[in-house]
């Protein structure tokens, strides 16, 4: 087997330069690559598109890379949760395109899949149409969106072995998987790094072939964005 | 005049046995409270999560699953997981049987505003434009009427759209409305205590109501 595995995250990270396209995997705090984040804000790398879902809160998450303003312009479908992020957006500090999260999930998943382009009907009619190719299938419209073409893809899995395969655990599966495949260097930290022959071939759920650097995470802190109980009765 | 479970009621009461159904932030995600019992429903959550089931007991939230307003939630018997790209693909295939989303603003003709106002608020659209694009059968939950008692009901959204010419039937406080075909409000049921007149003072949008309107019964 091929072995990808790295020693750490700024291993991991070595060739990542200033004003690089990243795509970080993760759905609000969720699923997040902590340890690659952790990385990028002590290299001190600036000028970065960042592409992902939500741009993290304040002081976790991508909103670590805002505080600092190493990130030129932010790709995501929704950003309530980060005063910061806000701030700079509305101050003119920060580039910022919003687009709707099933366009932002599949222009990843075109470019996993080796396809130029997709057609969707999300945003038909609206500013995010503006300045688009349209095409109109039994009568209703689309939008064509590219495949996304990142530098770098950082996503976060439960398991991994050293050849690079990838099994998510619950929710924090959200876009890593589509994003591990549209990287043109994807990077894994995972929870749990085993040998080759631990994981059952029919469980993995990314494939190593997509994946180029893997290492195990350590101290994550899985923070809970809104902790929601129900009393017991 | 109902309040924000008296919505989320009267809506739940349009979930049929079978019915896959995607609940968004706010009063929508209070419909799950409503669901009528003895009927089989599922919910999707479009971080990727079909099943959705209650909040954890105390002690028992896992940071790994959440639901599309990032709350801690449990899975249920049967629930399935995926990634991001399956989940607007069950959404744009029309898999989902119906959608209930909060608005800003409706229009008479069925465009909905609810992700932007520009130069105050810009949180971003998230998975709304994709469901309202895709989506065979939407329920809006808003308020008739803002806090200056200003229609939200319009001839013409005033705010940046998140679809167009989608929305078909929507829930307020006041009552039940049908957008029609051709364009205009169709008054269908009022809420209780709430005047017909009161209604059609309180939509700016073409609005055509029948000599009597019931008023709505809730669950």
């Amino acid at each position: 087997m091929i072995n990808k595995k790295v020693a750490d995250a700024h291993e991991a990270i070595r060739d990542i330069e200033d004003g690089k396209t990243v795509m970080l995997g993760g759905f609000g705090l969720c699923g997040i690559p902590e340890n690659c984040i952790a990385a990028l804000v002590k290299k001190g790398i600036k000028d970065l598109t960042c592409i992902s879902n939500n741009a993290g809160v304040d002081d976790f998450g991508i909103g670590l890379l805002l505080k600092t303003r190493q990130v030129k312009k932010m790709i995501s479908s929704y950003v309530g949760e980060n005063a910061e992020f806000e701030r700079q957006l509305l101050s003119g500090e920060l580039e910022v395109e919003l687009i709707p999260q099933g366009t932002l999930a599949t222009r990843c998943m075109a470019a996993g899949y080796g396809m130029p382009a997709i057609f969707t009907p999300a945003g038909v009619g609206t500013e995010v149409a503006e300045g688009k190719e349209t095409r109109i299938f039994e009568g209703k419209e689309y939008l064509m969106e590219y495949a996304f073409d990142a530098d770098f893809a950082l996503v976060k899995a439960w398991k991994g072995d050293t050849a690079g395969n990838l099994i998510f655990r619950s929710t924090s599966r959200n876009f890593n998987p589509v994003m591990a495949m549209a990287g043109k260097i994807t990077i894994a930290e995972v929870e749990i790094l085993v040998e080759p022959g631990e994981l059952d071939p029919d469980h993995i759920h990314t494939p190593g072939v997509y994946v180029h650097r893997i290492f195990q995470g350590s101290a994550y802190e899985k923070r809970i964005e809104q902790r929601t109980v129900r009393t017991q009765d | 005049m109902l309040d924000k479970n008296g919505i989320a009621r009267r809506i739940a009461k349009e979930i049929k046995d079978g019915y896959y159904v995607n609940l968004g932030i706010g009063i929508p995600t209070l419909v799950a409270n409503y669901i009528p019992t003895g009927i089989n429903v599922v919910l999707q959550s479009e971080n990727g999560l079909l099943g959705m089931g209650p909040f954890p007991f105390e002690g028992e939230e896992d940071p790994d699953l959440i639901n599309a307003g990032k709350q801690t939630i449990t899975t249920l018997p049967g629930s399935s997981i995926f990634d991001s790209a399956m989940s607007f693909g069950m959404i744009r295939s029309q898999k989902i049987d119906l959608t209930i989303l909060g608005a800003m603003e409706v229009s008479e003709n069925g465009d909905i505003a609810n992700w932007k106002i520009p130069g105050k608020m810009v949180k971003g659209m998230g998975g709304a434009m994709d469901l309202v694009a895709s989506a065979k059968n939407i329920i809006v939950a808003m308020q008739h009427i803002n806090k200056v008692g200003e229609s939200k009901l319009l001839p013409k959204c005033t705010l940046p759209l998140t679809g167009v010419n989608c929305i078909k039937k929507i829930v307020t406080e006041l009552a039940v409305l049908d957008v029609l075909p051709e364009g205009g409000f169709r008054l269908i049921e009022r809420a209780p205590g709430v005047s017909v007149d009161f209604i059609k003072q309180s939509t700016s949008g073409k609005l055509f109501t029948e000599a009597d309107v019931k008023e709505m019964e809730l669950n």
